[in-house]
């Protein structure tokens, strides 16, 4: 018996090496199956991973900050399992994002998912949403316009958990007195997005 | 409870050759290819309703077996394709057209499966006994039942 299966084993060396590329994310798709596709975005700010429903953006991460596998498992977990890759599917956020990054696009025109947000949180980032290209605002005018005036520290949680950085533009949102408080993705990244934006000297 | 299911991507990134190969060798490379995309959807529709996240490989080649079976139904309603007729002292030539593969392809599908599964892959028994939906001892079985087939048909 030992010999039939070293025989098969030699065997196994002439079969494919590898698989054919199909396009298993387009039939997906086409068979509502791909709830989450998602594709590696370079940037300015590092290698982002980027992902979307048929929703619309659920997720741009900063890949130095967290491992596109980490940010992967958590989407299996919160959104749906079913995530594939699927670059061409982002594609028109990889356009509107390399437009941004070069001084050519001033708002973001895609639809967002905001599954990955609840309750208060989700209503601060909306806010923040508003908040136009080259405009800064507060922690605590963000909370007012959220509901809650006094959460300025619930607000600033929010923003930190912002799924969707650079799209919901949570950089744009300062210290009352002027210091640029905190950011998701680090303060050399915010400091760099409101310099890009003219918001910054 | 819910289970944490890894993301179906890692899944087929850990998986895809190993799918194929085995498609390839038990279906023939004349059917892998739908075979193949096939499984990889079935298990897509089914994954987000799956009760436990061990033995996912077991779960996987399951599909890909029905797919097989599938592909080996459909075919026999088609004329038969080339590749299936082995010519004599054909060498191992790439794509499973070996004579070898054309003999697995001639055992009963829980032994074909059960040959690649242990001789190429070193599937566990109680792996192998998982995604034949039946127990360790029917598994071995099966392996042994496939071994002494094919050694019978290529000592003939």
């Amino acid at each position: 018996m030992n010999e039939m299966e070293r025989r098969l084993r030699t065997a196994a060396a002439g079969l494919p090496a590898a698989a054919p590329e199909l396009a298993i994310a387009d039939r997906a798709a086409e068979e509502g199956l791909l709830d989450v596709a998602y594709a590696a975005v370079d940037s300015p700010l590092g290698r982002l991973t980027v992902a979307a429903t048929p929703r619309g953006l659920v997720r741009v991460s900063y890949d130095e900050l967290r491992g596109s596998e980490e940010t992967l498992e958590d989407l299996a977990r919160r959104v749906s399992p079913r995530v594939l890759e699927a670059p061409a599917r982002l594609d028109p956020i990889r356009r509107e994002l390399d437009e941004y990054f070069d001084g050519r696009r001033t708002a973001f025109d895609l639809p967002i998912d905001w599954a990955l947000t609840a309750g208060f949180a989700r209503e601060v980032l909306r806010a923040t949403a508003r908040i136009g290209y080259g405009q800064v605002s507060s922690y605590a005018h963000v909370a007012a316009e959220a509901g809650s005036p006094r959460a300025t520290r619930a607000a600033g949680n929010a923003l930190g958990s912002n799924p969707v950085p650079v799209v919901v533009p949570c950089h744009r949102v300062l210290r009352t007195g002027g210091g640029l408080g905190g950011y998701t993705g680090g303060l050399e990244r915010k400091e760099f997005l409101l310099r890009l934006e003219g918001a910054l000297l | 409870m819910s289970v944490k299911l890894p993301p179906f991507q890692t899944l087929l990134d850990q998986h895809r050759v190993d799918v194929y190969r085995y498609l390839v060798a038990v279906a023939g490379a004349g059917e892998a290819d739908d075979a193949f995309q096939e499984t990889w959807i079935a298990a897509l529709r089914a994954y987000p309703r799956l009760k436990r996240a061990d033995n996912l490989r077991a779960w996987l080649f399951r599909i890909a077996q029905n797919k097989a079976i599938d592909a080996h139904r459909s075919r026999g309603r088609r004329p038969l394709p080339l590749q299936t007729i082995p010519e004599a002292g054909t060498p191992l030539a790439p794509e499973g057209r070996s004579e070898l593969w054309a003999q697995v392809r001639a055992l009963p599908p829980k032994q074909r499966t059960a040959v690649f599964c242990r001789s190429v892959l070193g599937m566990p028994y109680r792996e192998l006994a998982l995604l034949l939906e039946g127990s360790e001892e029917a598994a071995r079985r099966n392996v042994h039942e496939g071994l002494k087939r094919l050694k019978e048909e290529l000592d003939r």
